[in-house]
């Protein structure tokens, strides 16, 4: 009875709650068929999502202010760099891997530059240089769209005993970013910045090189994704990160991530990032119009995030 | 001298705590008209409450408000303070710098509307002006944010004094001349003094003690929430004001023999210098307690965070854990629990490998607790659970229990009870034998006893550098005012 309690004043449940309710209304009114098929197209498209909501989660954690608005941009340009490089090789495919981390490596390093050496806000500083990241993209390879090796798509669509590898792999990818953030001095001190930074500084927290680490970590996450997204879905195309520039923010939110900073959660994105897929999912079977389902969709987001901030406040 | 005629206002037996904190314990206070009452005492003695209270910012725990006789406590807020002629000149300033000196006149004198508002907020602020501080070089025209801190304190000045529809029947001056300059603190006690002859009343809060005795009728001297000396001006002197306002101290401090050895014999671990003009260095010794005395804001949290930040410039030999004084804004992370906030300062004590090990670092917070007698029955709850002495004792366990060898303390005793006060003082001698540094900057002068050697801080400046030997409170406090005060 107290462990039933526990797990619901644990602020990612509701999440969970919310995937487990759309997904079993859809089967609900499908009589279970294809039940299955949503849930295996829930988990690759949600592992993309939890890919760049981790390193979203991070920044949001660090307080007040803090987003990373470039990441549809870096996934753009990770990926269509990535492929043009690679050309389609197989013997190329960790060296478009690595070039894809590379560039959001220095998407970090650039974003972070500008928010700290020229103190733009971050919501600008990142938001701005998207539009460079994304105009780079576009000069890169005049918008063509290289296919990608033929071994990455297999990757990116392989499934082990039903469940797509690329879930699995992020489900790792998860949990260690789990224990990056509640077991080592870096996460500890990501959690502190956000609650309060001058008292994370006075308290011996390196606050600036967290800062600089977590936008890095951001970036870096949104190449990969760029990487294996545009493996997954036949090349790199421009407007490939669009959608992901709210439901980066719309996952770690509802995964019960305080937007105010100073507190976050791992599990959430996993349990949000299905429920995101699954409610459109849910709204397409019971045949929704378009102005139905994105209202239907804003008020349920908005259900579940005042479920669990409501839990949350009072514990 | 008060007596005779009925006060103008009257407060009696007011009474108002801040949690645990009771910045006001009965005062009783009245204010004839044509009187001027200076208010004085150490920071923190309730000065700047008691003036809150009066000018409606903030409602009293218990007792009486009157103002012209009539009794007002119930609904006391700002607007019926402004209806009943009661101004206030804040200390910190209550202009809002967007808005020009006319529009911010308009503000506070609603009976300047309709069409022409603009032309009469003018003509209102602007004479005012001349009248209190004649060639101020001010235009109603100019927005209040570009004026500098002393023009802008004129203005907020002259539009206390400014009478529309309500006479300025008491103008409450906070601390007003800190912001100016001789010449123009000159010409506003002398408009006081023009103000009380023509039948109004003011009460002035300052710290030079010589523009009260020279402006005031009457003196209320504060100390620890209460009035503790009101007399006649005639009756004080400069002595007379500081030994009222000063407290003799209990613990006994260490031997001033042994305080002289330190500085003979130990090494230096801190040597740094606030960028004030014509400062002396601080200069901190290994085992040594150093006080950073003075008035309240004086540099000397700069100076410590300075030390903290091992900047260029400081010979900081040592690692430093700091004890917060503001716990809101400098100390406590409200969304963790006590644990974790006294763990925070040490966790690379708790890694193994790379990974933070959580149960040795509850160990270490549950073992504080112990030593520190923090009060609460699980060391996993939230620390905003605790009240704010407790807090801070959380905040002195993170800094004592880091491996730092230089601990810094930016007033920390805030909120924290007498006996609690006595086991952190033994604690720092303790913790001093085995070899830690402390500064400590305090404004309670009984702290200062505790340390070995004390420099006292005056706008930014180190003015006066005092071994324990020739320490007194006379000292300490003429060196904290101004020559000219």
């Amino acid at each position: 009875m107290t462990a039933t309690l526990n797990l619901l004043k644990q602020p990612w449940v509701w999440a969970w709650v919310g995937a487990l309710g759309v997904w079993g209304a859809t089967a609900a009114f499908t009589g279970g068929q294809g039940a299955g098929e949503v849930l295996r197209a829930a988990l690759t498209f949600g592992a993309f999502y939890v890919i760049v909501a981790l390193g979203q989660m991070f920044v949001v954690t660090l307080g007040p202010g803090n987003v990373d608005l470039s990441i549809p941009a870096c996934m753009t340009l990770a990926g269509t760099v990535a492929m043009k490089t690679m050309a389609g090789a197989a013997a190329m495919i960790p060296v478009g891997l690595l070039i894809a981390l590379g560039i959001g490596l220095v998407v970090g390093t650039v974003n972070y530059a500008l928010i700290r050496l020229l103190r733009i806000p971050p919501i600008i500083a990142t938001l701005s240089s998207s539009f460079i990241y994304q105009s780079a993209a576009i000069w890169w390879n005049r918008g063509l769209r290289v296919k990608p090796p033929a071994a990455l798509a297999d990757f990116t669509t392989a499934k082990i005993a039903g469940v797509p590898v690329i879930a699995l792999c992020v489900a790792v990818l998860a949990v260690a970013g789990h224990v990056l953030l509640t077991r080592t001095l870096y996460g500890r001190g990501v959690v502190a910045i956000g609650q309060n930074p001058r008292a994370a500084h006075l308290a011996g927290v390196g606050v600036e090189r967290i800062r600089a680490a977590t936008y890095i970590l951001s970036a870096t996450l949104a190449g990969l994704c760029g990487y294996l997204l545009a493996g997954f879905s036949g090349g790199a195309a421009l407007n490939m990160g669009e959608e992901y520039l709210l439901s980066s923010i719309a996952v770690v939110v509802i995964g019960g991530t305080s937007v105010a900073g100073g507190f976050a959660n791992v599990p959430g994105l996993w349990g949000a990032a299905l429920f995101l897929f699954l409610l459109v999912t849910m709204l397409n079977t019971f045949g929704a119009g378009a102005g139905v389902r994105m209202v239907l969709t804003g008020l349920i987001i908005i259900g579940v995030i005042v479920a669990a901030s409501g839990t949350r406040r009072r514990t | 001298m008060a007596d005779d005629a009925t006060p103008v206002v009257r407060l009696d037996g007011v009474e108002k705590s801040f949690g645990a904190v009771h910045a006001l314990t009965g005062v009783t206070l009245a204010l004839a008209p044509g009187q001027c009452l200076g208010l004085v005492g150490h920071n923190g003695a309730g000065k700047s409450t008691l003036m809150n209270v009066l000018s409606g910012n903030l409602a009293p725990d218990a007792g009486r408000i009157e103002v012209g006789g009539t009794d007002l406590t119930r609904g006391y807020a700002p607007h019926v303070a402004l209806a009943h002629g009661v101004r206030c000149v804040y200390q910190e300033g209550s202009l809002c710098p967007n808005l020009t000196v006319a529009e911010n006149a308009r503000i506070s004198h609603k009976a300047i509307s309709g069409p022409g508002w603009r032309r009469r907020a003018r003509a209102l602020i602007g004479g005012r002006l001349d009248e209190i501080f004649p060639g101020h070089g001010i235009s109603s025209d100019d927005i209040v944010g570009d004026l500098s801190i002393a023009r802008r304190q004129m203005v907020e000045i002259a539009r206390a004094f400014a009478e529309t529809d309500t006479p300025a029947r008491v103008v409450i001056l906070d601390e007003p001349t800190s912001s100016l300059d001789s010449v123009a603190a000159g010409k506003l006690l002398a408009h006081v003094r023009r103000h009380v002859e023509g039948g109004g009343a003011c009460v002035l809060i300052s710290h030079l003690l010589g523009e009260i005795l020279d402006t005031a009728d009457r003196i209320a001297v504060m100390r620890d929430g209460g009035v503790v000396a009101l007399d006649a001006a005639t009756a004080f002197d400069r002595g007379k004001l500081v030994a009222a306002m000063g407290s003799v101290a209990e613990a006994a401090p260490r031997e001033t023999a042994q305080t002289a050895a330190i500085r003979d014999h130990a090494p230096v671990v801190v040597e740094a210098s606030p960028p004030g003009p014509d400062s002396l260095a601080l200069t901190a010794h290994r085992g040594e307690v150093v006080g950073l005395a003075g008035l309240s804001g004086q540099g000397q949290t700069e100076l410590l965070v300075q030390i903290f930040d091992h900047r260029p410039g400081t010979v900081v030999d040592g690692e430093v854990a700091m004890v917060a004084g503001d716990r809101q804004s400098d100390g406590v992370f409200p969304l963790w629990s006590i644990a974790e906030n006294i763990a925070i300062g040490s966790l690379r004590q708790f890694l193994s490998g790379p990974l933070l090990d959580h149960g040795r670092a509850r160990a270490f917070a549950e073992e504080w607790r112990g030593r520190i007698g923090i009060r609460t029955p699980d060391i996993g709850n939230p620390i905003l659970s605790l009240s704010g002495g407790n807090q801070q004792k959380a905040l002195f366990a993170r800094a004592l229990g880091s491996t730092a060898a230089i601990i810094a303390m930016d007033d920390p005793m805030r909120g924290v009870d007498v006996g609690t006060k006595q086991e952190v003082y033994a604690m720092i001698r303790a913790e001093t034998a085995k070899g830690r540094t402390f500064l400590w900057y305090t404004t309670e002068m009984d702290e200062l006893v505790h340390c070995d050697h004390v420099y006292v801080f005056r706008e930014g400046a180190i003015v006066a550098d005092l071994a324990r030997a020739e320490m007194t409170e006379e000292r300490v406090l003429h060196a904290s005012f101004r020559e000219d005060a």
